[in-house]
């Protein structure tokens, strides 16, 4: 057996990568599904994409660097399904696939592979493309099909060019946000498929409750106050999806359980704050990016003077 | 210093100790104006100025700076070619002036100009300044013409305001942000690290096949 | 953006955060690339740079509005600029290792290289051309200082958690490091806007 020794925030305590990556695989079938029921085959297609992208990067970067090839352990496949998932239903095909080898080769391989990357691969993916081809990134359709009652909420007008923020300002039923009969990426409109693989990762013991709590807590907070609804600002755009599963990443968040709290705090709070007065209608993705940047540093605070913090005498 | 050397002064700052691949030096404008290969050429032209006139200067006035005050007398005398340069290129460059903006008075802190005084015209003629200010000044310049290239082409699908790529390409909007910047010099310093990588290794395999 | 305007807070997050020196001005990257390996070093440096920063806006402001305007020898501002900060970082220099031993100790090394330090010329150039007044003026360079002390310190935290990680070869060191501030400077995207 070949264990290779590293520090970071990547021990894996409970199995190997495989068993761990299968679990977040499962916690991520129910909001595929429902965004490929909502969206339709249309959305099959850009997962697909992606995930085989984002496997062929990773096959092709290890061949070339003469690795042993390690796809078997699944980790470019749950990277890829989540590219896949925080795209448009509509996207063009090749955008996708761009996004799994830039998180794939970009994030992940060239900082040493699983365990080393100190972004979210799927996150900077996003950011990545969000910046480069925005009017792409953030044409959204309407869900083909409708779980609920009202496609009256929204005019024709919202097929495309519409994010997922705008729906605030009317007046949607609670159980449409929650159902996922909203405009958005294919992962992050069903809300009750998001909880549900919450409570699984949960129960399997894949995530702990400290990141997600404290990342929807703050934004339902700091949403009040500012003024807007709490329930609406957690439930529509990416807070959810973001929280369950991008922040949860083990590889890019701090290690000790109160670093994860500040973590989400973090997240929580500069959401809210890019929402209101930032230049974009939503937040998500920077703030994980941006929290990304500081886990190091609230690693080294919280870790209890284990390395670092030992004042050295003279 | 022997004239025959000469040549190899010159190539040394295009190739070998290239400032911006190789010595890594004087990174901010680099990053901050090759969005665009026309900005990168005027940026590195103007920076070829500085280092041809002060490297010319500062190996004339060599046997008279004291030592100690040597790093003040030099930052006076890049100082003076850099406001030649600036009020010369608001006069007769306006445009190029507003897109290199604060970046040109800061030519004065670039780390390769005065690098190149201290450890260069500091100890040589002025012959080999010069042609070391040329070597180097060109190096810097391809170097800022290539980043240049590169990001616009990505960034825009144009090189020097000519379109290469079609109207089908969509360019990739991030490479002329700030971002870009950072991307496109990590990936190209790599990029070049790995070629001369190779050739060091290939040329090791041939020697002790030689041997 | 005038301080009267959108207040000390928001004054604040304009220069630490939305126009950050390093990502989205690119002044100051020798030392941000250089010196950002180990978090204490790292740490020195940035508090260096923002003591330094702040008494260069002080005296750059003064200089300009009271020495170079009055004479209209205005077009000499580079120059004076940067002797004032050269100079600046000597004095301070030998006032620390005279009477602030302990800092002296701890931020004594840096203190030379601040003088090629392009944000610090950086600054007061900008002070100058945004007509900032004497506050302002100290405040942006303090400020701008803070952000690029935070900027140092992120990067000082992510390259020492990958000192034993499998990084390509020829990607080791300033490639890495390069790619690294893109990777932050998309995050800090995240903060455009925010003044307005």
């Amino acid at each position: 057996m070949n264990l290779r020794v590293s520090t970071g925030p990547h021990l894996l305590t409970r199995e190997n990568t495989q068993t761990l990556m299968l679990d977040v695989l499962i916690a991520l079938a129910p909001t595929t599904a429902a965004g490929i029921y909502l969206f339709g085959l249309r959305a099959a297609w850009v997962l697909c994409v992606a995930v085989i992208a984002a496997v062929l990067s990773e096959y092709i970067w290890l061949k070339l660097m003469k690795k042993t090839i390690v796809i078997g352990d699944l980790s470019a496949v749950v990277t890829g399904l989540i590219v896949g998932l925080n795209m448009p239903a509509g996207v063009s095909l090749w955008i996708p696939a761009l996004g799994s080898a830039i998180a794939i080769i970009l994030v992940k391989q060239l900082f040493g592979g699983i365990g080393h990357n100190f972004m979210n691969p799927a996150m900077f993916a996003r950011a990545f493309l969000l910046a480069s081809w925005p009017a792409r990134m953030t044409s959204f359709l309407l869900p083909e099909r409708l779980l609920g009652t009202s496609q009256a909420a929204f005019g024709v007008d919202m097929i495309s060019g519409a994010t997922p923020l705008v729906t605030k300002a009317r007046n949607i039923p609670l159980s449409d946000l929650l159902l996922g009969n909203i405009p958005g990426t294919i992962g992050e409109v069903c809300k009750v498929a998001i909880l549900i693989g919450l409570v699984y990762m949960l129960v399997v013991k894949v995530v702990s409750w400290h990141v997600p709590v404290f990342f929807v807590g703050t934004v339902a907070l700091m949403s009040w106050l500012v003024g807007s609804d709490p329930l609406v600002a957690i439930l529509s755009g990416g807070v959810l999806f973001g929280a369950v599963f991008m922040a949860t990443d083990y590889v890019t968040n701090p290690m000790q359980k109160i670093g994860q709290c500040i973590f989400g705090l973090g997240c929580g709070a500069m959401v809210v704050i890019i929402r209101s007065w930032g230049n974009y209608p939503e937040g998500v993705t920077y703030a994980i990016l941006f929290m990304n940047c500081l886990t190091p540093l609230i690693d080294r605070f919280s870790s209890k003077r284990v390395y670092g913090m030992v004042k050295k005498h003279a | 210093m022997p004239k025959n050397n000469l040549r190899g002064v010159f190539v040394n700052g295009i190739f070998n100790e290239n400032p911006v691949f190789r010595l890594v030096l004087g990174t901010c404008p680099v990053i901050a104006v090759t969005t665009s290969a026309i900005n990168g050429a005027g940026m590195g032209l103007a920076a070829t100025f500085v280092l041809i006139g002060s490297n010319a200067v500062i190996s004339m006035l060599r046997n008279f700076i004291p030592g100690k005050v040597r790093i003040p007398a030099f930052i006076v005398v890049i100082c003076t070619f850099v406001t030649m340069i600036q009020l010369l290129m608001q006069a007769y460059l306006p445009s190029l002036y507003e897109a290199l903006g604060i970046f040109l008075p800061l030519i004065v802190v670039n780390c390769i100009i005065l690098a190149r005084a201290e450890a260069f015209a500091s100890k040589n003629g002025l012959m080999a300044s010069i042609v070391d200010g040329v070597g180097m000044g060109l190096g810097f310049t391809l170097a800022m013409v290539l980043m240049g290239t590169v990001r616009e082409l990505l960034g825009n699908g144009t090189v020097f305001g000519f379109s290469l790529l079609g109207a089908s390409f969509e360019p990739v909007l991030l490479f002329i942000l700030a971002p870009g910047g950072f991307l496109a010099y990590g990936l190209l310093l790599g990029i070049i690290n790995a070629i001369s990588n190779k050739r060091a290794a290939s040329k090791k395999h041939e020697e002790v096949k030689a041997a | 953006m005038r301080l009267s305007e959108i207040g000390i807070f928001l004054f604040f997050v304009n220069a630490a955060f939305s126009n950050n020196f390093i990502f989205s001005r690119f002044l100051g990257n020798c030392p941000y690339l250089g010196v950002s390996n180990k978090l204490e070093t790292a740490t020195g440096m940035g508090v260096a740079v923002v003591f330094v920063m702040g008494i260069a806006s002080l005296f750059c402001y003064l200089t300009y509005e009271y020495i170079l305007v009055p004479l209209g020898l205005q077009y000499l501002n580079t120059i004076a600029f940067i002797l004032i900060i050269a100079a600046l970082v000597q004095f301070v220099e030998m006032f620390m290792k005279k009477s602030l031993q302990s800092l002296y100790s701890a931020l004594g090394i840096y203190l030379p290289l601040i003088t090629t330090n392009c944000a610090v010329l950086g600054v007061t150039i900008l002070n100058m051309n945004s007509g900032f007044n004497l506050l302002e003026s100290v405040l942006s360079g303090v400020f701008g200082a803070i952000g690029f002390l935070l900027a140092i310190v992120l990067m000082a935290g992510v390259r020492e958690r990958l000192e034993s990680s499998e990084i390509p070869k020829a990607f080791k060191g300033f490639p890495i490091s390069l790619i690294i501030a893109g990777f932050m400077s998309v995050a800090f995207m995240g903060f455009s806007g925010l003044v307005k």
